[in-house]
């Protein structure tokens, strides 16, 4: 039984992480209807920021309280990330906006192959480790044993908790969040009734890589360690989550990280943990194939 | 770094507007590369992370960016690069149009002879380049006609066709080592297993459409690798399979250069009989179908059409050019490891079918060269050292380049390099042109 919960909060934890990364992710597909496959590198570009950017407040600046330095870190990593997924979408996405369907996927696949070499050239092909932080634990008794919640365990998931708030204000009660939602219906009318569909979905892009950017704080806090191919495995499992929630839906990315989360966790705790990712990659297909559009996802009409 | 002001590029016609923009730009790169160039993390020697500070490279790299926005702004509405069809007349542009399929192969026929002359002039021996270019280019662009089926003519988005590649690659490798079959009757088998395999992740996945079609492909592809990996008694693992013979005829190719040269031709007439297969298959029925089906589905199923024939036999027919490819693979490497069949080599195929134009075959082969040619070709720039630096290294950069090529190819021409597609049958007179002529 204590076995299950602790595998169960380290399933959430890691789950939390991927949700955040999803959110992105279904997001520009809801928005434009593109497979932003750079938005994997973004995250690990953003946790190498947040890296340099903690080791530049700790050693150089010497800010000593761990708070402090990581809120700091929080909002001007979400800033830099953003400043490059606007960038992105400029250069990469909209010149090929209104283009046929797989342009803007092969430039995204170019990004996402510049992304993580251009890291590499500039930040050397080592991994980046740093000392843990954050190491506290609380132990709860669970039934006859105990499980231990780790101080950065609660962090990841309250943040994430506070984010989706956020978030979910910002699409449902904003007027930022009507235009996206309009422009998400139908672009064309929303850019008739005045919306500015470009400034939107530039803002859609930068609203993904600030949650990126947070998934990519937590994540370097988390592992302790980035290395640039880090963008690829998390990235495609993120991916993975918003499919199987039902790609476009926010709550389904949320649901289908933490499912993703827990599957694998699960998998390596009870199974095997070299197959971990076979697992979660095979019940994506089984969802799939019963529920062609994942478990939130609205079905597609077809009209003819 | 045509970032900002897009929109403003008529009022940058002035200068003072210009420099404005392009100090924008400038801004906006230095902003990009706050911490993660200007700060370098390294360990020191207690295996610390320091950071180093870069300042002098992230000036540099501002200033680039400022003085190709100005001179992108101020010169690139007045010079244009004259067109092709501008030069030439219609009647030589159709001429050429007809011959140029021809000259390529000739050239792809004298190739070793070239790479000969070449090593003889004082160049990189032949072995390198017919190997590293030739041999090379060549398996890209089978690959890409696999792909091409199932992609350009069917519309199926597929992201893991380096699935195939890697069931015709191992299938290939363990037939030979552990039951002694020759290569050649390994051969057409790598391809029937691979097609077998299309089928088996066809199969489930015909219900589901576009995008998510496209990550479960992708997850298929994972899936193999991750099996390559773990399943260490037959696969071996990371380490792979080694040793696996070369092909012969009658004990045939005996030096380095002639089994080469064997080698070179014998993928040649491969990536031939793939491209012949392929156009005498659009002039088919089931070819027909898969253009149709691409263009519209519904309207495909309502004129009676079996889509679920259509897109297994695509899937399949696709997979059986990446078995073949990966056998050769495997033959001509004599090493396999699961290293050679990650995701990027999906997202090189399809790029070269895209960036191709696509359902174009002389596309991919273009595009194969452009793209594995160009990143190859990155390799041999060791004089660069002697400009920036001995640890200066240009390999580093090939990646980087390749993917930014990507981006910059497509964004230049969304189509394909050969964007015009000729329809494989037409209403009226000129239906009645030679199916079996080389298509653009």
């Amino acid at each position: 039984m204590d076995y299950f919960v602790q595998q169960l909060i380290n399933g959430l934890t890691l789950g939390s992480i991927y949700g955040l990364i999803a959110i992105g992710y279904t997001m520009v597909y809801g928005i434009i209807g593109m497979i932003n496959f750079a938005h994997g590198d973004v995250f690990m570009l953003s946790a190498f920021i947040a890296l340099i950017l903690f080791l530049l407040l700790t050693q150089i600046f010497g800010v000593l309280s761990l708070g402090v330095a990581l809120i700091i870190v929080l909002i001007l990593g979400m800033a830099l990330t953003s400043l490059w997924n606007w960038m992105i979408e400029r250069v990469a996405y909209r010149p090929l906006r209104g283009s046929f369907r797989l342009a803007p996927l092969i430039s995204a696949i170019g990004m996402s192959i510049f992304l993580s070499n251009f890291v590499q050239v500039v930040q050397g092909p080592n991994n980046k480790a740093i000392e843990p932080m954050l190491t506290n634990v609380l132990v709860i008794p669970v039934g006859t044993g105990s499980v231990t919640l780790a101080e950065k365990q609660l962090v990841i998931m309250a943040t994430t908790a506070v984010l989706l708030l956020v978030l979910w204000y910002v699409v449902q009660k904003t007027p930022f969040g009507r235009a996206q939602r309009a422009t998400e219906q139908d672009r064309k009318m929303a850019s008739l009734l005045g919306v500015d569909v470009d400034r939107t979905i530039s803002l859609t892009f930068v609203m993904g890589a600030a949650l990126a950017s947070v998934a990519g704080l937590l994540w370097m806090m988390y592992y302790g360690v980035v290395s640039f191919s880090d963008g690829f495995v998390p990235g495609v499992k993120a991916f993975t989550a918003a499919v199987l929630g039902g790609i476009g839906s926010l709550p389904g990315a949320v649901l289908g990280g933490l499912l993703i989360g827990l599957i694998e966790t699960f998998w390596s705790a009870y199974f095997s943990i070299d197959y971990k990712d076979v697992a979660a990659f095979s019940i994506l297909a089984v969802v799939l194939i019963f529920l062609p559009s994942g478990l939130l996802g609205r079905p597609d009409v077809e009209k003819v | 770094m045509g970032a900002a002001g897009d929109a403003r590029a008529g009022s940058g016609a002035t200068f003072l507007g210009a420099l404005k923009d392009a100090a924008l730009v400038a801004l906006i790169t230095l902003g990009l590369s706050f911490p993660i160039v200007a700060l370098k993390t390294e360990q020191d020697l207690q295996t610390r992370l320091i950071l180093v500070e870069r300042w002098g490279l992230v000036a540099t790299l501002c200033a680039i960016a400022f003085a190709l926005r100005l001179a992108w702004l101020l010169l690139g509405t007045h010079v244009r690069l004259p067109r092709a069809a501008s030069l030439l007349d219609a009647s030589s542009m159709a001429k050429l149009r007809l011959l140029a399929p021809w000259i390529g192969l000739l050239f792809v026929l004298a190739f070793p002879l070239i790479a000969l002359g070449i090593a003889a002039a004082g160049g990189p021996g032949p072995l390198k380049l017919i190997d590293n270019y030739g041999i090379q280019i060549l398996i890209y662009v089978l690959l890409g006609l696999g792909l091409n089926i199932v992609v350009g003519l069917a519309g199926l988005l597929d992201l893991g066709f380096v699935a195939f590649y890697a069931v015709g690659a191992y299938s290939s490798a363990l037939l030979t080592k552990t039951f002694g079959l020759s290569f050649w009757i390994v051969l057409p088998l790598a391809g029937i297993l691979a097609s077998f395999w299309g089928l088996m992740i066809g199969l489930p996945v015909l219900r589901l459409r576009g995008d998510y079609l496209a990550i479960v492909t992708l997850a298929f592809a994972e899936i193999v690798r991750l099996v390559l990996i773990n399943w260490v008694p037959v696969t071996g693992g990371y380490a792979g399979i080694s040793g696996i013979p070369k092909p012969t005829i009658l004990g045939f190719p005996q030096t380095p250069l002639t089994r080469l040269l064997f080698m070179y031709y014998f993928i040649l007439a491969l990536v031939l009989i793939a491209n012949w297969v392929t156009t005498r298959l659009r002039a088919l029925p089931i070819g027909r179908a898969w253009e149709a089906m691409r263009e519209d589905e519904i309207a495909c199923r309502s004129l009676g059409i079996n889509t679920v024939m259509t897109k297994l036999t695509a899937f399949s027919t696709g997979a059986f050019f990446g078995g073949i490819a990966g056998a050769f693979f495997a033959a001509r490497q004599g090493f396999i490891s699961p290293e050679s069949f990650v995701f990027m080599e999906s997202a090189v195929i399809l790029a070269i079918v895209v960036l191709g134009g696509l359902g174009s075959q002389i596309g991919v082969a273009i595009a194969a060269v452009v793209m594995i040619g160009g990143t190859e070709l990155l390799r041999e720039l060791g004089f660069l050292k002697a400009v920036f630096g001995a640890d200066f290294d240009p390999a580093q950069y090939r990646m980087l380049l390749f993917g930014l090529a990507m981006v910059v190819l497509m964004v230049w021409r969304p189509r394909g390099l050969i964007a015009r597609r000729v329809p494989s049958i037409l209403l009226g007179a000129s239906s009645r042109a030679a199916p079996g002529a080389p298509r653009g």
